[in-house]
């Protein structure tokens, strides 16, 4: 039964209580179409002026095939590529991993593990800039933080993080883990949450406890929105420009890049907007079937976003 | 049925979770049929029990202690850098070695030309978050009840666009966008940075919203309606008051993604009276001079606002990611 018509009942009283007012006060009042389409206005203003001419006017900008010729001959561009699906293929999966793993010790109501999880929650609130600015701080020289600490323990010194190509990839998706990683577990521990206790005390009749709990129940009831998380997060990650941009800032020699940065320096420091616009527009093979995915799942199951 | 060594032998209250060996350790006390002899076999159980137990919360520690030192290493490098009072230098120490809170001082009275702005400058942040609070909120509002409240045909359409924006990465439109608002009028204005802020805030708002409402009946409005009040009125007197808790969460979003956020202040802003400090604290990495304690104790305290409203009103910003919702 729709929800229009449960509330026939009520519908007919206003109707009749409606005619005997003067006709006028009907009018001002206007119908509800009328009034829902006044209050969608300043949104779908916003959407056309923000969201639609910005779109059409990348991809027009992004059309010229020439320009990914010239992208595609760019060595660098390869590089970028790799590396983007690098960051996005560990750093998302790990994270998730671990963030559905910590979830689990967050269950923990133990005023010190509650007292942790609010700590453990702050990078989530801090801006992207600050901290990895601080996390480069810490990497980039032999007196950065990580390399006094490598001294003090081991007496040597440390390695040069941000010299290698891999050292410093490492350090990005690192840095990403650590910026997002308790965001996600909060997700994870708000759905361990709301699965009742009872399919637990029956798990526990039948002999599943410890990790068989974790692999055969927890794992299979939050498994929709372990994938849809993942789905959601690769498609932000991809477009992931603080991490880069800060922790490594592309060292050494701009081959740590990710396609979010290199488009950036393409297009607003070496002054070719359209070539950062078509080096975008290079994620959208990956880009589109993964947003289809995502809202497919959405609508199949329900899970809300 | 293998209970003998994970679970415990008889149904018992539900262990809690990473903690809970205690209770099985209980059970195993009181056995009923104990199919080994007593005394021996019971303090063996016993003892595999307690080790057990005292394994999982001496890992649980070791991880909580973990946690702790890999959350606030990168918080504790701020502060060192700006603990310390020689500029052009890191230490090369992991504790201050001698901390002194000049360059707070410094930031304070705005004695450095990097920084001589800096009030003005966190005035327009506060200015940028406030503005894109108060429009989202309001646009997210209005929108979310005409297209739950009012059920508009073919509002799906609208809801779908916006689902389809939160989940597009911003970073992407960047480009466009900054030739967009030169077109627009809008370059180096904050007006530009709260557009943009606004436009990707909204679709989370209308999601949460949307979700929220649902928890209001609608027979709320259609009494509201028999006494003769038009939409507006449902909407102010009887929609926002029953919808507060959910507005606050949508405006903590809000302020936090437009304070946070770094990509689209630093491009559409660029002279010194209207940029933001996020823009003012990259200017650092572009000077010569590298006071890079200057610069972390402006970063510790811009950091301050978003620690206090996390801090402040921490419950809000769970229960819109509770409700749904899914944006860092």
């Amino acid at each position: 039964m729709s929800s229009t018509q449960q509330v026939l009942g009520f519908r007919r009283p206003v109707a009749a209580y409606e005619s005997r007012r003067p006709p006028w006060r009907i009018r001002l009042q206007g119908s509800d179409t009328t009034w829902a389409i006044a209050f969608l206005i300043p949104y779908v203003a916003i959407f056309v002026a923000f969201v639609v001419y910005p779109v059409v006017f990348g991809l027009w900008m992004g059309s010229n095939p020439a320009l990914y010729d010239l992208l595609f001959s760019d060595p660098r561009y390869l590089t970028t590529a790799i590396n983007t699906l690098l960051f996005v293929a560990i750093g998302v999966n790990v994270k998730m991993f671990l963030a559905f793993l910590l979830s689990g010790f967050f269950m923990n109501r133990s005023w010190w593990v509650r007292s942790l999880l609010v700590i453990y929650l702050l990078p989530w609130a801090l801006p992207g800039l600050v901290v990895f600015t601080s996390i480069h701080f810490m990497l980039v020289t032999q007196w950065g933080l990580l390399d006094s600490l490598w001294r003090a323990v081991t007496g040597n010194d440390g390695p040069l993080f941000l010299v290698s190509t891999w050292m410093a990839m490492t350090a990005n998706i690192v840095a990403y883990i650590w910026k997002w990683m308790p965001f996600w577990t909060l997700i994870f521990l708000a759905a361990r949450m709301s699965i009742p206790q009872d399919i637990y005390d029956a798990a526990e009749i039948d002999g599943a406890s410890g990790y068989r709990r974790l692999i055969y129940v927890t794992f299979p009831l939050l498994a929709n929105i372990y994938l849809i998380c993942t789905l959601l997060s690769c498609v932000w990650t991809l477009g992931d420009f603080p991490t880069v941009y800060f922790v490594s800032s592309g060292a050494p020699a701009r081959t740590t890049d990710v396609l979010a940065t290199y488009g950036f320096h393409e297009a607003f420091d070496f002054g070719y907007p359209n070539l950062g616009v078509a080096a975008m527009m290079s994620a959208l093979p990956l880009l589109i079937p993964l947003v289809i995915l995502l809202m497919r799942r959405v609508r199949a199951t329900g899970v809300q976003l | 049925m293998s209970i003998a060594l994970g679970s415990s032998p008889k149904p018992t209250p539900p262990p809690v979770e990473g903690g809970g060996w205690g209770e099985g350790l209980r059970a195993a006390r009181t056995p009923a049929p104990n199919p080994l002899p007593q005394g021996e076999g019971e303090s063996r159980i016993r003892l595999r029990y307690r080790r057990r137990r005292l394994f999982s919360k001496a890992a649980a520690i070791g991880l909580g202690v973990f946690l702790l030192i890999w959350t606030l290493l990168p918080v504790y490098n701020m502060l060192l850098i700006a603990l310390d009072n020689d500029a052009d230098e890191f230490t090369g120490s992991i504790w201050p070695p001698d901390p002194d809170f000049s360059s707070f001082a410094s930031v304070w009275n705005e004695d450095y030309w990097l920084m001589e702005h800096f009030w003005h400058q966190f005035g327009n942040s506060i200015y940028l978050g406030v503005a894109t609070m108060v429009l989202t909120v309001l646009i997210g509002s209005l929108a979310s009840f005409a297209l739950s409240r009012l059920r508009l045909r073919k509002g799906w359409i609208v809801t779908d666009f916006a689902l389809l924006t939160y989940v597009l990465p911003t970073a992407f439109l960047a480009i466009p966008f900054v030739q967009i608002m030169h077109r627009y009028g809008l370059s180096d204005s904050l007006w530009a940075v709260i557009a943009a802020m606004v436009t990707f805030a909204t679709p989370y708002a209308i999601l949460i919203l949307h979700q929220y409402g649902k928890l209001i009946p609608m027979e709320l409005d259609e009494s509201a309606k028999v006494d003769g009040a038009s939409p507006l009125q449902i909407y102010l007197r009887i929609y926002l008051p029953l919808m507060a808790p959910a507005l606050v969460a949508v405006g903590v979003y809000a302020l936090l993604l437009a304070w946070n956020e770094y990509l689209y202040q630093y491009l559409l802003l660029s002279s010194t009276r209207n940029m933001t400090v996020a823009v003012a604290i990259n200017q650092f990495f572009d000077s010569d001079e590298a006071p890079w304690n200057y610069m972390m104790a402006i970063a510790v305290i811009y950091s301050l606002p978003p620690i206090a409203i996390y801090f402040g009103l921490r419950r809000f910003m769970v229960a819109g990611l509770t409700l749904g919702g899914v944006k860092g």
